[in-house]
Protein backbone atom coordinates (compact mmCIF):
# COMPACT_ATOMS: atom_id res chain seq x y z
CA UNK A 1 0.00 0.00 0.00
CA UNK A 2 1.10 3.18 -0.64
CA UNK A 3 1.92 5.89 2.14
CA UNK A 4 0.33 8.39 0.41
CA UNK A 5 -3.49 7.48 1.12
CA UNK A 6 -4.18 10.86 3.06
CA UNK A 7 -7.90 10.19 4.46
CA UNK A 8 -8.60 7.08 2.40
CA UNK A 9 -5.78 5.59 4.68
CA UNK A 10 -8.02 6.04 7.90
CA UNK A 11 -10.17 4.13 5.62
CA UNK A 12 -8.53 1.22 4.52
CA UNK A 13 -6.42 0.47 7.35
CA UNK A 14 -3.18 -2.14 6.87
CA UNK A 15 -5.34 -4.52 9.23
CA UNK A 16 -8.36 -4.05 7.32
CA UNK A 17 -6.91 -4.64 4.17
CA UNK A 18 -5.21 -7.98 5.20
CA UNK A 19 -8.46 -9.17 6.71
CA UNK A 20 -10.29 -8.35 3.13
CA UNK A 21 -7.22 -10.22 0.79
CA UNK A 22 -6.97 -12.99 3.72
CA UNK A 23 -10.54 -13.35 5.47
CA UNK A 24 -9.99 -15.68 8.73
CA UNK A 25 -12.86 -18.18 9.39
CA UNK A 26 -14.35 -17.84 5.98
CA UNK A 27 -15.81 -21.59 6.12
CA UNK A 28 -19.22 -22.76 7.81
CA UNK A 29 -18.35 -24.71 10.74
CA UNK A 30 -19.83 -28.55 10.42
CA UNK A 31 -21.75 -28.24 13.78
CA UNK A 32 -22.70 -24.57 13.64
CA UNK A 33 -26.34 -24.58 15.23
CA UNK A 34 -27.09 -20.79 14.27
CA UNK A 35 -27.42 -19.60 10.91
CA UNK A 36 -28.61 -16.19 9.21
CA UNK A 37 -28.37 -14.70 5.63
CA UNK A 38 -27.45 -11.05 5.26
CA UNK A 39 -27.68 -8.93 2.13
CA UNK A 40 -27.44 -5.32 1.12
CA UNK A 41 -29.60 -4.92 -1.84
CA UNK A 42 -28.24 -1.66 -2.51
CA UNK A 43 -24.77 -3.08 -3.56
CA UNK A 44 -25.45 -7.01 -3.58
CA UNK A 45 -23.44 -7.86 -0.81
CA UNK A 46 -24.06 -11.07 0.58
CA UNK A 47 -23.00 -12.67 3.93
CA UNK A 48 -24.06 -15.72 5.98
CA UNK A 49 -23.04 -15.86 9.31
CA UNK A 50 -22.50 -19.26 11.15
CA UNK A 51 -22.42 -19.99 14.61
CA UNK A 52 -21.89 -22.79 17.22
CA UNK A 53 -23.73 -21.70 20.13
CA UNK A 54 -23.57 -23.57 23.60
CA UNK A 55 -24.86 -22.44 27.24
CA UNK A 56 -25.02 -18.97 25.48
CA UNK A 57 -20.95 -19.10 24.64
CA UNK A 58 -20.15 -19.03 20.93
CA UNK A 59 -17.88 -21.66 20.42
CA UNK A 60 -17.11 -21.99 16.72
CA UNK A 61 -18.14 -18.47 14.02
CA UNK A 62 -17.87 -18.60 10.58
CA UNK A 63 -18.86 -16.76 7.71
CA UNK A 64 -19.41 -16.66 3.73
CA UNK A 65 -20.54 -14.82 0.79
CA UNK A 66 -19.09 -11.86 -1.41
CA UNK A 67 -18.97 -8.48 -0.62
CA UNK A 68 -16.47 -5.15 -1.03
CA UNK A 69 -13.03 -4.79 0.79
CA UNK A 70 -14.83 -3.40 4.34
CA UNK A 71 -17.53 -5.62 4.53
CA UNK A 72 -15.13 -8.91 3.74
CA UNK A 73 -12.62 -7.39 6.31
CA UNK A 74 -15.47 -6.78 9.05
CA UNK A 75 -16.69 -9.76 8.54
CA UNK A 76 -13.77 -11.67 9.70
CA UNK A 77 -12.19 -9.27 12.05
CA UNK A 78 -15.89 -9.70 13.23
CA UNK A 79 -15.40 -13.38 13.42
CA UNK A 80 -12.00 -13.35 15.29
CA UNK A 81 -13.40 -11.39 17.83
CA UNK A 82 -16.37 -13.06 19.11
CA UNK A 83 -15.14 -16.91 19.08
CA UNK A 84 -14.91 -18.36 23.12
CA UNK A 85 -17.44 -14.66 23.79
CA UNK A 86 -20.83 -14.98 25.46
CA UNK A 87 -24.00 -13.82 22.86
CA UNK A 88 -24.14 -11.18 25.98
CA UNK A 89 -20.78 -10.25 25.31
CA UNK A 90 -21.17 -10.22 21.48
CA UNK A 91 -24.05 -8.37 21.82
CA UNK A 92 -22.28 -5.55 23.69
CA UNK A 93 -19.82 -5.07 21.41
CA UNK A 94 -22.03 -5.21 18.36
CA UNK A 95 -23.67 -1.84 20.18
CA UNK A 96 -20.02 -0.62 20.70
CA UNK A 97 -18.85 -1.35 17.18
CA UNK A 98 -22.03 0.45 15.68
CA UNK A 99 -21.79 3.60 17.91
CA UNK A 100 -17.70 3.23 16.81
CA UNK A 101 -18.59 3.26 12.90
CA UNK A 102 -21.46 5.43 12.98
CA UNK A 103 -19.21 8.57 14.90
CA UNK A 104 -20.28 8.61 18.20
CA UNK A 105 -17.93 11.11 19.78
CA UNK A 106 -18.17 8.73 23.11
CA UNK A 107 -17.21 5.01 21.16
CA UNK A 108 -14.43 6.81 19.51
CA UNK A 109 -12.31 7.97 22.35
CA UNK A 110 -12.62 4.45 23.87
CA UNK A 111 -12.05 3.08 20.44
CA UNK A 112 -9.06 1.25 22.21
CA UNK A 113 -11.45 -0.77 24.31
CA UNK A 114 -12.67 -2.66 21.20
CA UNK A 115 -9.28 -3.91 20.36
CA UNK A 116 -8.28 -4.48 16.79
CA UNK A 117 -11.76 -3.55 16.03
CA UNK A 118 -10.81 0.17 16.54
CA UNK A 119 -9.30 -0.01 12.68
CA UNK A 120 -12.77 0.63 11.79
CA UNK A 121 -13.05 4.01 13.31
CA UNK A 122 -12.29 5.42 9.69
CA UNK A 123 -15.27 4.36 8.38
CA UNK A 124 -17.47 7.00 10.47
CA UNK A 125 -15.78 9.42 7.81
CA UNK A 126 -17.30 7.87 4.91
CA UNK A 127 -20.94 7.57 5.54
CA UNK A 128 -21.41 6.12 2.38
CA UNK A 129 -19.55 2.58 3.79
CA UNK A 130 -21.38 2.15 7.19
CA UNK A 131 -23.90 -0.44 5.84
CA UNK A 132 -20.51 -2.61 4.52
CA UNK A 133 -18.84 -2.40 8.08
CA UNK A 134 -22.31 -3.30 9.92
CA UNK A 135 -23.57 -5.96 7.20
CA UNK A 136 -21.68 -9.15 8.94
CA UNK A 137 -22.83 -7.97 12.47
CA UNK A 138 -26.84 -7.32 11.48
CA UNK A 139 -26.59 -10.67 10.04
CA UNK A 140 -25.22 -12.24 13.63
CA UNK A 141 -27.83 -10.24 15.13
CA UNK A 142 -30.18 -12.21 13.14
CA UNK A 143 -28.29 -15.98 13.35
CA UNK A 144 -28.30 -15.25 17.40
CA UNK A 145 -32.20 -13.80 18.05
CA UNK A 146 -33.29 -17.11 16.02
CA UNK A 147 -34.46 -18.95 18.42
CA UNK A 148 -34.92 -22.16 17.09
CA UNK A 149 -32.74 -24.68 18.90
CA UNK A 150 -33.08 -26.91 15.61
CA UNK A 151 -29.96 -27.29 14.01
CA UNK A 152 -29.79 -25.80 10.77
CA UNK A 153 -29.88 -27.99 7.80
CA UNK A 154 -28.16 -26.08 5.78
CA UNK B 1 -39.90 38.30 -17.21
CA UNK B 2 -38.59 36.24 -20.47
CA UNK B 3 -41.34 35.97 -23.45
CA UNK B 4 -42.91 32.52 -23.22
CA UNK B 5 -40.53 29.70 -23.71
CA UNK B 6 -40.32 29.48 -27.96
CA UNK B 7 -41.06 25.84 -28.83
CA UNK B 8 -38.41 23.85 -31.24
CA UNK B 9 -39.13 24.18 -34.96
CA UNK B 10 -38.01 20.81 -36.86
CA UNK B 11 -36.84 23.25 -39.64
CA UNK B 12 -33.46 22.06 -41.79
CA UNK B 13 -30.65 23.84 -39.88
CA UNK B 14 -26.64 24.18 -40.31
CA UNK B 15 -25.14 21.87 -37.78
CA UNK B 16 -22.16 23.26 -36.53
CA UNK B 17 -18.83 21.07 -37.07
CA UNK B 18 -17.72 20.86 -33.71
CA UNK B 19 -18.96 21.89 -29.91
CA UNK B 20 -17.02 24.08 -27.90
CA UNK B 21 -16.58 21.52 -24.98
CA UNK B 22 -15.63 24.79 -22.50
CA UNK B 23 -17.90 26.96 -23.69
CA UNK B 24 -21.26 23.89 -22.64
CA UNK B 25 -18.93 23.35 -19.26
CA UNK B 26 -19.10 27.07 -18.48
CA UNK B 27 -23.41 26.54 -18.71
CA UNK B 28 -23.31 23.92 -15.76
CA UNK B 29 -22.46 25.53 -12.55
CA UNK B 30 -22.16 22.98 -10.62
CA UNK B 31 -19.33 21.74 -12.74
CA UNK B 32 -17.04 24.17 -11.00
CA UNK B 33 -17.43 22.32 -7.59
CA UNK B 34 -14.37 20.92 -5.70
CA UNK B 35 -14.95 17.27 -3.97
CA UNK B 36 -12.90 16.57 -1.55
CA UNK B 37 -10.14 19.49 -2.46
CA UNK B 38 -10.38 18.11 -6.26
CA UNK B 39 -11.94 19.49 -9.09
CA UNK B 40 -15.50 17.43 -9.72
CA UNK B 41 -15.16 14.74 -12.68
CA UNK B 42 -18.57 13.39 -12.87
CA UNK B 43 -19.43 10.00 -14.64
CA UNK B 44 -22.33 8.97 -13.13
CA UNK B 45 -24.88 10.76 -16.04
CA UNK B 46 -26.71 7.24 -16.43
CA UNK B 47 -27.88 7.75 -13.10
CA UNK B 48 -28.87 11.69 -13.56
CA UNK B 49 -27.29 14.46 -15.93
CA UNK B 50 -26.02 17.69 -14.58
CA UNK B 51 -28.41 20.74 -15.60
CA UNK B 52 -27.40 24.02 -17.62
CA UNK B 53 -28.05 27.35 -16.47
CA UNK B 54 -31.15 27.57 -18.83
CA UNK B 55 -32.95 24.95 -16.71
CA UNK B 56 -32.12 26.66 -13.83
CA UNK B 57 -33.38 29.84 -15.09
CA UNK B 58 -36.53 28.78 -16.27
CA UNK B 59 -37.31 27.27 -12.89
CA UNK B 60 -36.76 30.34 -11.15
CA UNK B 61 -38.03 32.60 -13.88
CA UNK B 62 -41.27 30.54 -13.46
CA UNK B 63 -41.53 30.94 -9.76
CA UNK B 64 -40.41 34.58 -10.01
CA UNK B 65 -42.87 35.65 -12.92
CA UNK B 66 -45.84 33.23 -13.87
CA UNK B 67 -46.99 31.14 -10.64
CA UNK B 68 -50.21 30.32 -10.61
CA UNK B 69 -52.66 27.32 -11.75
CA UNK B 70 -52.92 26.54 -15.30
CA UNK B 71 -56.00 26.27 -17.31
CA UNK B 72 -57.92 27.65 -14.28
CA UNK B 73 -57.65 31.32 -13.59
CA UNK B 74 -58.98 34.08 -16.37
CA UNK B 75 -56.14 36.38 -14.38
CA UNK B 76 -52.76 37.07 -16.18
CA UNK B 77 -50.70 34.35 -14.37
CA UNK B 78 -52.62 31.85 -14.97
CA UNK B 79 -52.62 32.49 -19.01
CA UNK B 80 -48.87 32.91 -19.04
CA UNK B 81 -48.38 29.40 -16.99
CA UNK B 82 -50.68 27.81 -18.95
CA UNK B 83 -49.33 29.15 -21.92
CA UNK B 84 -45.49 28.34 -21.17
CA UNK B 85 -46.51 24.93 -19.91
CA UNK B 86 -48.27 24.66 -23.85
CA UNK B 87 -45.23 25.96 -24.98
CA UNK B 88 -43.14 22.83 -23.30
CA UNK B 89 -45.48 19.96 -23.97
CA UNK B 90 -45.28 21.31 -27.92
CA UNK B 91 -40.71 21.64 -27.65
CA UNK B 92 -41.43 17.63 -26.88
CA UNK B 93 -43.58 16.81 -29.19
CA UNK B 94 -40.95 18.14 -31.50
CA UNK B 95 -37.97 17.55 -29.96
CA UNK B 96 -39.43 13.75 -30.42
CA UNK B 97 -40.70 14.35 -34.02
CA UNK B 98 -44.43 12.78 -32.30
CA UNK B 99 -47.21 13.54 -34.87
CA UNK B 100 -49.69 15.36 -32.18
CA UNK B 101 -48.94 17.57 -29.09
CA UNK B 102 -51.83 15.16 -27.63
CA UNK B 103 -49.84 12.32 -27.69
CA UNK B 104 -47.34 13.83 -25.11
CA UNK B 105 -48.38 13.13 -21.46
CA UNK B 106 -46.40 14.94 -18.24
CA UNK B 107 -45.51 12.15 -16.02
CA UNK B 108 -43.17 12.16 -13.31
CA UNK B 109 -40.46 10.22 -15.11
CA UNK B 110 -39.63 7.24 -16.76
CA UNK B 111 -41.60 5.04 -14.16
CA UNK B 112 -44.38 6.56 -13.80
CA UNK B 113 -44.95 6.49 -17.83
CA UNK B 114 -44.26 2.33 -18.08
CA UNK B 115 -46.26 2.22 -15.03
CA UNK B 116 -49.47 4.15 -16.45
CA UNK B 117 -49.08 2.08 -19.43
CA UNK B 118 -49.41 -1.23 -17.45
CA UNK B 119 -52.07 0.01 -15.48
CA UNK B 120 -54.19 0.73 -18.21
CA UNK B 121 -53.51 -0.23 -21.62
CA UNK B 122 -51.86 -3.95 -19.81
CA UNK B 123 -54.80 -4.11 -17.47
CA UNK B 124 -57.69 -3.81 -20.58
CA UNK B 125 -55.67 -6.06 -22.94
CA UNK B 126 -53.50 -8.41 -21.07
CA UNK B 127 -55.94 -11.56 -19.22
CA UNK B 128 -55.45 -14.82 -18.20
CA UNK B 129 -52.65 -16.94 -20.24
CA UNK B 130 -51.40 -13.75 -21.88
CA UNK B 131 -47.56 -13.28 -22.38
CA UNK B 132 -45.89 -9.54 -22.11
CA UNK B 133 -42.22 -9.79 -23.76
CA UNK B 134 -39.61 -7.86 -22.37
CA UNK B 135 -35.68 -8.33 -22.44
CA UNK B 136 -33.01 -9.58 -20.10
CA UNK B 137 -31.13 -5.70 -20.47
CA UNK B 138 -34.10 -4.05 -18.53
CA UNK B 139 -33.84 -1.42 -15.80
CA UNK B 140 -36.43 -2.33 -12.65
CA UNK B 141 -38.62 -0.12 -13.50
CA UNK B 142 -39.61 -2.28 -16.78
CA UNK B 143 -39.74 -5.68 -15.21
CA UNK B 144 -41.80 -4.69 -12.07
CA UNK B 145 -44.63 -3.26 -13.15
CA UNK B 146 -45.19 -5.94 -15.98
CA UNK B 147 -44.77 -8.61 -12.74
CA UNK B 148 -47.61 -6.83 -10.86
CA UNK B 149 -49.39 -6.78 -13.80
CA UNK B 150 -48.69 -10.62 -14.88
CA UNK B 151 -49.31 -11.71 -11.27
CA UNK B 152 -52.88 -9.70 -10.62
CA UNK B 153 -54.05 -11.03 -14.47
CA UNK B 154 -52.28 -14.79 -13.88
CA UNK B 155 -50.22 -13.58 -17.18
CA UNK B 156 -46.77 -14.25 -18.03
CA UNK B 157 -44.09 -12.34 -17.96
CA UNK B 158 -41.33 -13.87 -21.00
CA UNK B 159 -37.44 -12.70 -21.35
CA UNK B 160 -35.69 -12.46 -24.82
CA UNK B 161 -32.06 -13.42 -23.85
CA UNK B 162 -28.69 -11.52 -24.42
CA UNK B 163 -25.30 -12.57 -25.54
CA UNK B 164 -21.89 -12.59 -24.27
CA UNK B 165 -21.30 -9.32 -25.56
CA UNK B 166 -24.19 -8.06 -24.09
CA UNK B 167 -25.99 -8.29 -27.57
CA UNK B 168 -29.71 -8.88 -27.56
CA UNK B 169 -30.18 -12.14 -29.68
CA UNK B 170 -33.11 -11.03 -31.74
CA UNK B 171 -34.27 -14.48 -33.28
CA UNK B 172 -34.69 -15.43 -29.97
CA UNK B 173 -36.71 -12.18 -29.58
CA UNK B 174 -38.51 -12.97 -32.64
CA UNK B 175 -39.52 -16.40 -31.91
CA UNK B 176 -40.72 -15.63 -28.02
CA UNK B 177 -43.34 -12.77 -29.88
CA UNK B 178 -46.65 -15.32 -30.21
CA UNK B 179 -50.50 -15.20 -30.36
CA UNK B 180 -50.88 -14.92 -26.78
CA UNK B 181 -47.90 -11.61 -26.82
CA UNK B 182 -50.06 -8.65 -25.90
CA UNK B 183 -47.40 -5.94 -25.56
CA UNK B 184 -43.43 -5.84 -26.04
CA UNK B 185 -41.72 -3.76 -23.66
CA UNK B 186 -38.28 -3.01 -24.40
CA UNK B 187 -35.24 -0.28 -23.65
CA UNK B 188 -33.78 1.85 -26.02
CA UNK B 189 -30.08 1.83 -24.53
CA UNK B 190 -29.21 -0.59 -21.52
CA UNK B 191 -28.92 1.36 -18.58
CA UNK B 192 -26.46 -1.13 -17.35
CA UNK B 193 -23.59 -2.12 -20.12
CA UNK B 194 -24.78 0.74 -22.65
CA UNK B 195 -26.08 -1.46 -25.54
CA UNK B 196 -28.33 0.27 -28.04
CA UNK B 197 -31.34 -2.40 -29.21
CA UNK B 198 -32.15 -2.67 -32.83
CA UNK B 199 -35.57 -1.06 -31.90
CA UNK B 200 -36.57 -0.85 -35.92
CA UNK B 201 -36.22 -4.41 -36.60
CA UNK B 202 -37.76 -5.75 -32.90
CA UNK B 203 -40.90 -3.21 -33.69
CA UNK B 204 -41.45 -4.62 -36.82
CA UNK B 205 -41.35 -7.75 -35.28
CA UNK B 206 -44.04 -6.94 -32.98
CA UNK B 207 -46.24 -5.14 -35.34
CA UNK B 208 -46.14 -7.87 -37.73
CA UNK B 209 -47.83 -9.99 -35.23
CA UNK B 210 -49.73 -6.94 -34.27
CA UNK B 211 -48.13 -6.73 -31.24
CA UNK B 212 -47.52 -2.57 -29.89
CA UNK B 213 -44.11 -1.78 -28.23
CA UNK B 214 -42.97 0.35 -25.50
CA UNK B 215 -39.92 1.59 -25.21
CA UNK B 216 -38.25 2.50 -22.28
CA UNK B 217 -36.11 5.35 -23.53
CA UNK B 218 -34.77 7.12 -20.43
CA UNK B 219 -30.90 5.96 -21.47
CA UNK B 220 -31.31 6.90 -24.87
CA UNK B 221 -32.89 10.58 -25.35
CA UNK B 222 -29.89 12.46 -23.92
CA UNK B 223 -27.49 10.92 -26.19
CA UNK B 224 -28.65 10.96 -29.90
CA UNK B 225 -32.03 12.13 -31.68
CA UNK B 226 -35.24 10.03 -31.11
CA UNK B 227 -38.10 10.05 -33.56
CA UNK B 228 -40.96 7.64 -32.72
CA UNK B 229 -42.56 8.30 -35.70
CA UNK B 230 -39.44 7.14 -37.57
CA UNK B 231 -39.24 4.05 -35.46
CA UNK B 232 -42.78 3.40 -34.90
CA UNK B 233 -42.94 2.54 -31.11
CA UNK B 234 -46.56 2.61 -30.42
CA UNK B 235 -45.32 3.97 -26.53
CA UNK B 236 -42.43 5.65 -25.23
CA UNK B 237 -41.39 6.84 -22.07
CA UNK B 238 -38.36 8.98 -20.79
CA UNK B 239 -37.27 10.91 -17.81
CA UNK B 240 -36.69 14.94 -17.85
CA UNK B 241 -33.42 14.33 -14.96
CA UNK B 242 -31.55 12.32 -17.40
CA UNK B 243 -31.95 14.48 -20.01
CA UNK B 244 -30.71 17.56 -18.27
CA UNK B 245 -34.14 18.85 -17.03
CA UNK B 246 -34.70 18.38 -13.25
CA UNK B 247 -36.02 15.65 -11.61
CA UNK B 248 -39.70 15.26 -10.92
CA UNK B 249 -40.72 15.26 -14.57
CA UNK B 250 -40.81 12.96 -17.81
CA UNK B 251 -42.87 11.87 -20.52
CA UNK B 252 -44.97 9.27 -22.02
CA UNK B 253 -45.46 9.70 -25.43
CA UNK B 254 -48.33 7.70 -26.71
CA UNK B 255 -50.08 7.27 -30.49
CA UNK B 256 -53.53 8.71 -30.12
CA UNK B 257 -55.38 6.02 -31.08
CA UNK B 258 -54.11 3.79 -28.56
CA UNK B 259 -54.14 6.63 -25.87
CA UNK B 260 -57.76 7.56 -26.49
CA UNK B 261 -58.75 3.64 -25.92
CA UNK B 262 -57.31 3.59 -22.54
CA UNK B 263 -59.14 4.07 -19.64
CA UNK B 264 -57.61 7.09 -17.31
CA UNK B 265 -54.86 5.98 -14.52
CA UNK B 266 -55.39 8.28 -11.72
CA UNK B 267 -58.40 10.70 -10.91
CA UNK B 268 -58.84 13.77 -10.13
CA UNK B 269 -58.78 17.59 -10.90
CA UNK B 270 -57.95 18.66 -14.46
CA UNK B 271 -58.47 14.79 -15.88
CA UNK B 272 -62.18 15.59 -15.87
CA UNK B 273 -64.86 17.65 -18.12
CA UNK B 274 -67.78 17.25 -16.08
CA UNK B 275 -68.68 15.69 -12.34
CA UNK B 276 -71.57 14.80 -10.55
CA UNK B 277 -72.28 11.81 -8.25
CA UNK B 278 -73.35 9.70 -11.26
CA UNK B 279 -70.52 10.21 -13.87
CA UNK B 280 -68.22 11.78 -14.76
CA UNK B 281 -66.62 12.78 -18.16
CA UNK B 282 -63.34 12.33 -19.03
CA UNK B 283 -61.31 15.20 -20.61
CA UNK B 284 -59.41 14.96 -23.76
CA UNK B 285 -56.08 14.46 -24.32
CA UNK B 286 -53.30 14.94 -22.97
CA UNK B 287 -55.40 15.86 -19.80
CA UNK B 288 -57.15 12.50 -19.39
CA UNK B 289 -53.95 11.04 -17.93
CA UNK B 290 -52.76 14.30 -16.07
CA UNK B 291 -55.12 14.20 -13.13
CA UNK B 292 -53.82 16.62 -10.25
CA UNK B 293 -51.93 19.72 -10.83
CA UNK B 294 -49.10 18.67 -12.51
CA UNK B 295 -45.53 19.86 -11.92
CA UNK B 296 -45.54 23.06 -14.00
CA UNK B 297 -42.14 24.59 -13.47
CA UNK B 298 -40.61 21.01 -14.13
CA UNK B 299 -42.77 20.89 -17.68
CA UNK B 300 -41.32 24.29 -18.65
CA UNK B 301 -37.26 24.15 -17.14
CA UNK B 302 -37.69 20.24 -19.72
CA UNK B 303 -38.93 22.00 -22.09
CA UNK B 304 -35.75 24.47 -21.85
CA UNK B 305 -33.20 21.57 -21.43
CA UNK B 306 -34.51 20.10 -25.03
CA UNK B 307 -33.98 23.43 -26.42
CA UNK B 308 -30.50 23.55 -24.61
CA UNK B 309 -29.30 20.51 -26.32
CA UNK B 310 -31.55 20.37 -29.61
CA UNK B 311 -29.66 23.59 -29.94
CA UNK B 312 -26.53 22.08 -29.50
CA UNK B 313 -27.17 19.77 -32.49
CA UNK B 314 -28.15 15.99 -31.57
CA UNK B 315 -26.14 14.69 -34.00
CA UNK B 316 -23.40 16.70 -32.24
CA UNK B 317 -23.56 15.39 -28.83
CA UNK B 318 -23.96 11.75 -30.34
CA UNK B 319 -20.46 12.26 -32.17
CA UNK B 320 -19.31 14.10 -28.90
CA UNK B 321 -19.85 11.21 -26.54
CA UNK B 322 -18.94 8.28 -29.48
CA UNK B 323 -15.34 9.58 -29.30
CA UNK B 324 -15.39 9.88 -25.69
CA UNK B 325 -16.91 6.02 -25.32
CA UNK B 326 -14.45 4.78 -27.48
CA UNK B 327 -11.79 6.67 -25.67
CA UNK B 328 -12.98 5.57 -22.75
CA UNK B 329 -13.41 1.84 -24.12
CA UNK B 330 -9.48 2.01 -25.46
CA UNK B 331 -7.37 3.43 -22.21
CA UNK B 332 -10.00 1.48 -19.04
CA UNK B 333 -10.16 -1.53 -21.31
CA UNK B 334 -5.77 -1.94 -21.78
CA UNK B 335 -5.51 -1.79 -17.62
CA UNK B 336 -4.35 -4.76 -16.61
CA UNK B 337 -6.58 -6.02 -14.16
CA UNK B 338 -9.93 -4.78 -15.89
CA UNK B 339 -12.63 -6.82 -17.52
CA UNK B 340 -15.34 -4.71 -19.45
CA UNK B 341 -18.66 -6.02 -18.85
CA UNK B 342 -20.78 -5.32 -22.10
CA UNK B 343 -19.21 -4.72 -25.24
CA UNK B 344 -21.62 -4.52 -27.68
CA UNK B 345 -20.53 -3.54 -31.30
CA UNK B 346 -23.55 -0.15 -30.86
CA UNK B 347 -23.55 1.70 -27.51
CA UNK B 348 -24.23 4.70 -26.03
CA UNK B 349 -23.26 6.82 -22.93
CA UNK B 350 -21.95 3.79 -20.59
CA UNK B 351 -18.85 1.74 -19.70
CA UNK B 352 -19.18 -0.95 -17.10
CA UNK B 353 -16.23 -2.79 -15.94
CA UNK B 354 -15.07 -5.15 -13.49
CA UNK B 355 -11.65 -5.33 -11.40
CA UNK B 356 -9.43 -7.92 -10.38
CA UNK B 357 -8.94 -8.02 -6.48
CA UNK B 358 -11.12 -4.47 -6.16
CA UNK B 359 -14.74 -4.81 -5.74
CA UNK B 360 -16.66 -2.06 -7.03
CA UNK B 361 -17.74 -0.10 -4.15
CA UNK B 362 -13.95 -0.09 -2.50
CA UNK B 363 -12.97 1.59 -6.41
CA UNK B 364 -16.21 3.99 -5.79
CA UNK B 365 -15.07 5.24 -2.61
CA UNK B 366 -11.26 5.76 -3.75
CA UNK B 367 -12.34 7.70 -6.69
CA UNK B 368 -14.59 9.75 -5.08
CA UNK B 369 -11.72 10.85 -2.87
CA UNK B 370 -10.08 12.30 -5.79
CA UNK B 371 -13.34 13.86 -7.29
CA UNK B 372 -14.77 11.52 -9.21
CA UNK B 373 -18.18 10.10 -9.31
CA UNK B 374 -19.25 6.85 -10.90
CA UNK B 375 -21.69 4.86 -9.94
CA UNK B 376 -20.87 1.08 -8.20
CA UNK B 377 -23.70 -1.54 -7.69
CA UNK B 378 -26.11 -3.10 -9.53
CA UNK B 379 -27.68 -0.58 -11.59
CA UNK B 380 -31.14 -1.65 -11.20
CA UNK B 381 -30.77 -4.33 -13.31
CA UNK B 382 -30.41 -7.35 -10.85
CA UNK B 383 -31.17 -9.82 -14.08
CA UNK B 384 -28.20 -8.37 -16.01
CA UNK B 385 -25.47 -8.92 -13.27
CA UNK B 386 -26.60 -12.41 -12.80
CA UNK B 387 -26.13 -13.18 -16.05
CA UNK B 388 -22.79 -12.33 -16.15
CA UNK B 389 -22.38 -13.78 -12.97
CA UNK B 390 -21.40 -10.67 -10.82
CA UNK B 391 -22.60 -8.73 -7.94
CA UNK B 392 -22.05 -5.55 -9.09
CA UNK B 393 -20.09 -3.73 -11.70
CA UNK B 394 -18.50 0.01 -11.76
CA UNK B 395 -19.86 2.04 -14.48
CA UNK B 396 -18.81 5.34 -15.57
CA UNK B 397 -21.47 6.90 -17.85
CA UNK B 398 -20.89 9.90 -20.60
CA UNK B 399 -22.71 13.69 -21.01
CA UNK B 400 -21.54 16.49 -23.53
CA UNK B 401 -19.75 18.19 -21.01
CA UNK B 402 -17.50 15.68 -20.27
CA UNK B 403 -13.88 15.49 -21.75
CA UNK B 404 -11.14 12.32 -22.30
CA UNK B 405 -8.83 14.14 -19.57
CA UNK B 406 -11.63 13.39 -17.38
CA UNK B 407 -11.42 9.88 -18.19
CA UNK B 408 -7.32 10.18 -17.96
CA UNK B 409 -8.47 10.99 -14.50
CA UNK B 410 -10.19 7.98 -14.44
CA UNK B 411 -7.74 5.84 -15.51
CA UNK B 412 -5.49 7.14 -12.71
CA UNK B 413 -7.56 6.54 -10.27
CA UNK B 414 -8.64 3.44 -11.33
CA UNK B 415 -4.62 2.77 -11.55
CA UNK B 416 -4.27 4.27 -7.81
CA UNK B 417 -7.22 1.66 -6.45
CA UNK B 418 -5.35 -1.35 -8.17
CA UNK B 419 -2.15 -0.49 -6.79
CA UNK B 420 -3.76 0.14 -2.49
CA UNK B 421 -5.52 -3.84 -3.19
CA UNK B 422 -2.41 -5.36 -5.38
Amino acid sequence: MSADLGELGDLYQEVILEHSKAPRNFRKPTTANHHAEGFNPLCGDKCSVYLDVENGAIKDIGFQGSGCAISRASASMMTQALKGKSTAEAAKLFEEFHNLVTGDAKAMENAAELGKLAAFGGVSKFPARVKCATLAWHTLQSALEDKSETVSTE
Amino acid sequence: MTAVAQPITREPRIVASSLDIAKIRADFAILAERINGKPLVYLDNAATSQKPRVVLDAIANYYTHMNANIHRGVHTLSVRATEAHDAARLTVRNFINAADTREIIFVRGATEAINLVAQTYGRVHVGAGDEVLITAMEHHSNIVPWQILCEEKGAHLKVAPIDDRGELILDEFAKLIGPRTKIVAVTQVSNALGTVLPLREMIELAHRQGVPVLVDGAQAIPHFAVDVQALDCDFYAFSGHKVYGPTGIGVLYGKRALLNAMPPYQGGGDMIRSVTFEKTTYNDLPWKFEAGTPDIAGAIALGAALKYIYALGMENIAAHEHDLLAYATEVVGAIPGVQLIGTARERAGVLSFVLDNVHPHDLGTILDREGIAIRTGHHCAQPVMERFGIPATARASFAVYNTKEEIDALVAGIRAALEVFA
